[in-house]
């Protein structure tokens, strides 16, 4: 196989991955793994290192667009954005079955909700609500999410019949820090060459990780982003975009590629944003628990979600894009999302301080229609390179 | 939990005792900078009054600000003004409304202008838009913030450990930034004294609600129940005219208990009581007398509602302790309403339903809040399928006009009542799962 094609035949696996509501790479797993257990979690971070440490898959839920909507929607107003009425579909609609338990971490009141409603509508199966500090002390906040972190491990202890042992857990952070860095050597690649590592490619090697497990994913990553820097591509005469603003409910990848075709070079971004939630390795050795704490709450990446202590909101966005040379900023939002659109006027005003340039848009992940986003996003790119060559 | 009162309006002496309350409140904010008192922003849910009124500042809270511009019909501008500078038609309305209000001189509604605050207390209870909210404000003003960040019930208890950490966050974040910004030291003594008046008032206070549960009842939970939270959500928990609000509401409702009659609504007293509703939600602030005419023209009367809970739930025993200053200002703010699971609230709504003999549940699902609508056509089609009785389902917003259709309110909300009523024709209880008003999907897995 060429060169060509191999790279391809990586893409099309992992767009199937992407494509599957059935999570049958779930089920394959489990039927290869007898005995062993699948836990789904919900955007935008939990521990995947805990539920690997158990023995199990951790499973990445974060809605699904393609999926036609039957009962979804009967639970939810229409001033609700799209992400708990897919997940609801795929629960009720049976598809989450290979899931033993799900974790719905603490980012907003409606993943809040849809906690509670699980409880509700799945008594049988584990459910639990991820609470994360809100507060950076280690003393304080630090002392608060060691306890969540024991809950969860204790919970998956039950879950799994087994304790979950330091040594493994140790084991884990290694494995996940390996994805950290493979991950963030993707983000590298792309910012440097956009042309031979293309975004909406990035993103479907990064989702794929939501379904494989991570020695997998570990193995796909090192293997596309060889293949895709070998690539024999000229650059073009596109603009550097950040997007911000998807770190939720994820636009369909048919958007991602819209942005590119329309002449933008997505540089950086926060879509999926949970595998790359943490900033840097965790200690591997010592008390793993206290690692895991220590990473969340002094090396975590800045999310509308997470509370802003220095009130610098916007900032990281405008130090991220100074980093990766952006011409201009995507603001590109879920509609009905709070976080990120109560944060955006903030980082907005960040962005202009900066004098960067900057467009915005809303989506759902169900959107299917790229038309006005692609000509919003071609003026965009026309302006900038106007512009720049004045 | 209003304190804007129009005229040509019947009022309850007690309503005017919190008129004048409120009005020398905000008297004391518009002096507050010359008589050198220090002023603190903060949330209604899980507010510390006592420990502010025990370092003697005085607090505004921006959501009474919002409903009060609602209710004097403001809101609508503010909210516009927002949009324009940026901020987006989907999220909470009441954010929108503060910053439009902000922008437009921070008037309040005794006309007068709105203090700066001294310090931004960021009390984190039951609802994600407090974070943005206040980090919103933070851009505009230069003070101090501190934030208290109270988990949430997931398992439907106060874990021992969420206690814990509320109470290490007063002692490291939140009275010491109160200690800097006035420059007094703390005092638990005082806060326990303040915590004294607030145990006083609030057993006054659960009395009011639990007469409901008489036939016919002698308030309305929801409407009439706004004014009755106010002092106790607000600033007047834990002072003395706190106290004194209470005793003299209970001995009104009291009066009208013995004497047989209903509840006073703007227009006078209320007819025959025809109909026991629950209600779930906020109310629409804009057209709230004419929400409210809707009930009362049908012999609606709200019995018992979750927004009166929004500031803790009392009439379940919770009172402040004395003896335990810290910690029970821990467990009062994990206690509020939306702080609980949802579990919870069905549990509590059905609770309701039982206890207080009502018709069934209404949910009025506002567009702003997240915190209260998700997941309440759930709790609808629970309640109903375990009490057996119908569940009507309306939709408003708390401060933006543009989501108040009166025509439909109206309609969806009479033919609830027609619903029970042909159930009660009929002599039998509304059967598990019947279509309500709104929904009638399938659901459920
Ligand atoms: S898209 Fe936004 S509002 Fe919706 S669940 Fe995610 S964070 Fe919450
Ligand atoms: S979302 Fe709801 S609870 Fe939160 S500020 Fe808005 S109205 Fe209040």
């Amino acid at each position: 196989m060429s060169k060509m094609s191999q790279v391809n035949a990586l893409v099309e696996r992992a767009d199937a991955l992407y494509r599957d509501a059935d999570f049958t790479a779930v089920q394959r797993w489990k039927e290869a793994n007898p005995g062993a257990k699948a836990v789904g979690y919900l955007p935008i971070y939990v521990p995947r290192e805990l539920i690997h440490a158990a023995g199990m898959l951790p499973v990445g839920v974060t809605g699904h667009g393609d999926i036609e909507i039957i009962r979804g929607d009967a639970y939810f107003q229409s001033y609700i954005c799209h992400l708990p009425r897919s997940v609801v579909e795929l629960g009720v609609s049976g598809r989450l079955d290979s899931l033993d338990g799900i974790l719905f971490p603490s980012i907003c009141d409606v993943v809040r909700n849809l906690s509670g409603m699980w409880k509700v509508m799945f008594p049988d199966r584990w459910t639990k609500y991820f609470d994360v500090p809100q507060n950076f002390d280690m003393e304080v906040g630090g002392k608060f999410y060691r306890a969540e972190l024991n809950s969860v491990r204790h919970d998956l202890e039950e879950l799994g019949g087994k304790p979950i042992l330091d040594d493994a857990l140790r084991a884990s952070i290694a494995v996940y820090n390996e994805n950290r860095q493979k991950l963030e050597a993707l983000y590298d690649a792309r910012s440097r060459k956009p042309w031979k590592v293309p975004a909406w490619e990035s993103y479907l090697m990064v989702r794929a990780g939501f379904v494989l497990p991570v020695e997998e994913h570990n193995a796909l990553l090192d293997e596309y982003l060889a293949l895709a820097m070998a690539r024999d591509e000229k650059s073009k005469d596109h603009i550097r975009v950040v997007v911000t603003g998807a770190f939720c409910e994820q636009p369909p990848v048919e958007m991602i590629r819209t942005l590119e075709r329309a002449g933008c070079y997505i540089v950086d971004d926060d879509f999926l944003l949970g595998s790359r939630w943490l900033r840097q390795d965790v200690n591997a050795e010592g008390d793993p628990i206290f690692a895991l704490a220590d990473a969340f709450l002094n090396h975590s990446t800045s999310a509308p979600s997470k509370y802003q202590e220095d009130g610098k909101n916007g900032e990281a966005l405008v130090a991220i894009a100074k980093e990766k040379k952006a011409d201009g900023i995507v603001f590109c939002a879920p509609s009905f999302c709070d976080p990120a659109l109560l944060d955006q006027p903030m980082a907005v005003a960040a962005v202009e301080r900066a004098d960067i340039p900057y467009t915005s848009f809303l989506y759902s992940e169900n959107t299917g229609q790229f038309q006005v986003i692609r000509e919003q996003a071609g003026t965009f790119a026309d302006s900038i390179r106007l512009w720049s060559n004045s | 939990m209003s304190g804007a009162q129009t005229e040509d309006v019947h009022k309850e002496p007690s309503m005017r005792l919190q008129k004048d309350m409120i009005g020398g409140h905000f008297q004391a904010l518009a002096n507050a900078k010359k008589n050198g008192k220090k002023v603190v922003y903060t949330f209604v849910p899980g507010n510390l009054a006592e420990l502010l009124a025990a370092f003697e500042v005085l607090p505004v809270l921006p959501e009474i600000n919002a409903l009060q511009s609602g209710m004097r019909k403001k809101s609508g501008m503010f909210i516009g003004e927002a949009e324009k500078l940026g901020h987006s038609e989907d999220v909470c309305t009441y954010v929108k409304c503060d910053i439009g209000m902000l922008k437009n001189g921070n008037i309040g509604p005794t006309g007068e202008k709105l203090p700066d605050p001294d310090l931004l207390l960021l009390s984190y209870t039951g609802c994600f838009t407090f974070l943005k909210w206040f980090e919103l404000l933070r851009q505009e003003y230069d003070c101090p913030i501190a934030m208290l960040h109270v988990p949430y019930q997931a398992d439907g208890k106060i874990e021992p450990g969420h206690r814990e950490y509320v109470v290490n966050q007063l002692r490291t974040e939140v009275i010491p930034k109160l200690e800097e910004v006035t420059g007094k030291k703390f005092d638990i003594d005082k806060l326990r004294e303040h915590l004294k008046l607030s145990v006083q008032a609030e057993d006054d206070f659960v009395a009011v609600l639990e007469s409901a549960k008489h036939r016919p009842s002698p308030i309305d939970s929801y409407f009439g129940g706004v004014y009755y939270i106010g002092p106790m959500f607000t600033s007047f928990r834990g002072s003395e005219a706190g106290v004194t609000y209470y005793r003299a509401l209970r001995q009104e409702v009291e009066k009208r208990l013995a004497a047989g009659v209903g509840p006073i609504t703007p227009d006078g007293p209320m007819g025959e009581e025809k109909f026991r509703l629950v209600v779930e939600g906020p109310p629409n602030w804009t057209s709230f007398r004419e929400f409210w005419k809707m009930f009362h023209d049908e012999g609606a009367v709200v019995v018992a509602s979750s927004y009166t809970k929004v500031g803790g739930l009392y009439d379940r025993g919770f009172r402040h302790d004395p003896e335990n200053p810290l910690e029970t200002l821990a467990d009062y703010c994990a206690g509020c309403y939306t702080n609980l699971n949802l579990p919870q609230r069905i549990d509590l709504l059905c609770q309701y339903v039982e206890e207080f003999d009502a018709d069934g549940l209404l949910i009025n699902s506002v567009k702003s809040c997240n915190s209260f609508s998700a997941g309440q056509l759930l709790i609808l089609r629970e309640v109903e399928k375990r009490t057996g009785r119908p569940g009507g389902f309306v939709e408003s917003d708390l401060v933006d006009p543009r989501y108040f259709s009166g025509a439909n309110i109206k309609n969806r909300l009479e033919s609830y009542l027609q619903m029970i009523d042909q159930k009660r024709s009929v002599g039998v209880s509304a059967a598990p799962g019947m279509p309500h008003s709104k929904v009638d999907v399938e659901m459920g897995p």
